[in-house]
């Protein structure tokens, strides 16, 4: 007879907490980085490539899933690229967890660091390049710092939405209690047992650490009196 | 100097032809201009929309002219043909806006330590010490640890200033430095611009559409329009004579006056021309003929009206009075052909209830513009 309040497995809340500051740590990085190029340079399939990055906001977490499974597969290139590079396959691990996450949160980010990235004064810009800074030290010393709000808030909202991954990460990382299983796969796990009881506890937990990051996101990206523009 | 022999070179000699394809209600535009300057202050001036921030943004390399040549103290920046463009940091062109865009999240000291960060000559040592050599000069020791924010919009200028120095750089660009400020702060800024001049011999372009702006700091006067330049030159020679009638009449300071060639005298150096049923009398108008048909072209400060009394001396023509306005000089008499003068209100009393005024035209001030 199972007990009425069995005890609570807390590695769930750990690895999603593991995987989504990751996922969140990768997206900064190379989002960031992407938003830029957005933002800044002009190129051929410039805006098919933010539709690209688009598309995974539009397309059920099954076809992500299934797309992940195909291209990081131990018969593929890239999952045959990864297995010789960290000797063990990608797929139903806790780093397909990772890329899951990667590919729920990214677009968000993207998406919303472009239009950060834009909205900063060009002229802050212009002056850097004619006093004679490269455009590495433009954007590290003056366009960062004049986003750092909006893509901090951003930053906790990708956060928010990597912790919050279910579809694509059941497809690539799968539900193994211990290994790849995440918060919101072990509340999907308790409530397709019976227990109840646990799954109250983990929505509980889950749903209060959302609000605090939107919280945090928006109190970021509140309008402050002198912030942006001088004068 | 010892160079007396050689030509001073030419500092800016930029050929731009620039083509902005339409965009929604804009239409398309096209600038075409040579500016070919050597004076130390070269202003553009014209109404928005001539292409004058667009000309500066070519200078400075952050937009590429479809073809011409930018070449500035003998270095090429932009050359179409063979394709050479130098990038904004390489250029080494201050750079100021109207709102000068200081770095809002650094201080004043920061904001200059970047510019010494960036720029690409000389020595640590060297550039620490031009950057307090520039807080001192620009006035502000007291204010560097102040974010641009806490600062005055006198000392934004200051600030702003100091910073485009700090580089050392080879060419100004200032975009409507003083669009929006008043008075005070005008005087200011061209206060400090004396001291920059004072401290780099780099030369200056500056955009305005003010006329006053223009005549108090120019040298060299580019008038564009509709992005070409309709007359360039001295400022001096361009004001004193205007190409064309458009061109007066865009500069809104002259006497356009009806007139007509009624006789040369190349041996005596005069002409007369017919104003109104009245003679006028000026220097000999080289390649013109009797009979020509145009307009005598003076400068409104410069031709002054008296009330009608007494009898009609040489270069006073009658002209009926319309009306008045009050002008920030003191009063506005209107006259016929849309002439004016400006006099004090003390001399307007002697002018009260005139139907009709003298106006007098120096000899010297006698221009003829072609119809």
């Amino acid at each position: 007879m199972p007990s009425a309040s069995p005890s609570i497995d807390w590695f769930p809340l750990w690895l999603s907490l593991r995987v989504a500051a990751l996922a969140t740590l990768i997206v900064l990085t190379f989002g960031t980085a992407l938003a830029y190029l957005l933002s800044h340079k002009t190129f051929r399939f410039k805006e098919g490539l933010d539709s690209l990055i688009t598309l995974p906001l539009v397309l059920p977490p099954t076809v992500l899933g299934y797309y992940l499974l195909v291209l990081l597969s131990r018969n593929s290139s890239l999952g045959h690229i990864y297995e010789s590079v960290f000797g063990q396959p990608l797929v139903f691990t806790w780093q397909a967890a990772v890329v899951a996450a990667i590919l729920h949160s990214a677009p968000i980010y993207i998406k919303g660091a472009r239009t950060v990235l834009e909205s900063v004064d060009y002229r802050f810009e212009w002056v850097a390049h004619s006093l004679g800074a490269s455009e590495w030290h433009t954007f590290i010393r003056i366009t960062l710092p004049l986003a750092w709000r909006g893509l901090s808030s951003l930053a906790s909202l990708c956060f928010a939405r990597s912790l919050g991954d279910f579809g694509i990460t059941m497809m690539v990382a799968g539900n193994i209690p211990g290994r790849t299983q995440t918060l919101s796969v072990a509340i999907f796990d308790a409530v397709e047992s019976g227990n109840g009881h646990i799954a109250r506890i983990l929505v509980l937990i889950m749903s209060v650490t959302a609000l605090i990051l939107l919280w945090t996101a928006s109190y970021l990206s509140r309008p402050t009196s002198r912030a942006s523009h001088n004068g | 100097m010892s160079t007396t022999n050689t030509a001073a070179p030419i500092k800016i000699d930029a050929r731009l032809i620039k083509r902005l394809p339409a965009v929604g209600d804009s239409k398309a535009f096209e600038l075409n201009i040579h500016l070919k300057s050597d004076a130390p202050v070269t202003v553009l001036w014209g109404a928005s929309g001539a292409g004058k921030t667009l000309a500066l943004n070519c200078l400075g390399g952050f937009s590429t002219p479809n073809e011409g040549r930018i070449l500035i103290n003998d270095e090429l920046f932009f050359d179409g043909t063979t394709g050479v463009d130098l990038l904004p940091r390489y250029r080494r062109c201050g750079y100021m806006f109207q709102d000068h865009a200081l770095f809002p999240h650094m201080t004043v000291r920061e904001n200059l330590k970047f510019a010494a960060a960036a720029a690409r000559n000389n020595s640590r040592l060297d550039k620490h010490r031009r950057m307090n050599d520039l807080l001192e000069a620009f006035e502000l020791n007291d204010l560097a640890s102040r974010k641009p924010a806490q600062l005055s919009g006198g000392e934004k200028q200051r600030a702003a200033l100091a910073r485009m120095l700090v580089g050392d750089p080879h060419l100004l660009l200032l975009d409507e430095p003083t669009r929006g400020l008043d008075a005070r702060l005008r005087q200011a800024f061209y206060a400090v611009l004396r001291t920059t001049r004072e401290r780099s011999q780099a030369p200056i372009v500056l955009v305005t559409h003010d006329l006053e702006e223009c005549m108090q700091l120019a040298e060299y006067v580019c008038l564009m329009e509709d992005g070409r330049f309709v007359q360039s030159g001295p400022r001096d020679q361009v004001f004193a004579r205007p190409a064309n009638l458009e061109v007066a009449r865009a500069l809104g300071i002259y006497n356009l006056l009806p007139a007509k060639v009624s006789a040369l005298d190349p041996s005596r150096d005069t002409c007369t021309l017919d104003v109104a049923g009245s003679p006028v009398q000026g220097r000999y108008l080289k390649g013109r003929l009797i009979g020509d048909q145009g307009y005598l072209c003076v400068r409104q400060t410069e031709a002054r009206i008296l009330p009608n009394v007494g009898r009609r001396a040489q270069n006073e023509i009658l002209l009926g009075v319309t009306g008045t306005s009050p002008s920030s000089q003191g009063i506005k008499v209107l006259l016929e052909h849309n002439a004016a003068a400006t006099v004090s209100e003390a001399e307007y009393e002697h002018l009260r209830g005139e139907d009709v005024l003298k106006l007098e035209i120096p000899a010297s001030a006698v221009y003829f513009i072609e119809k």
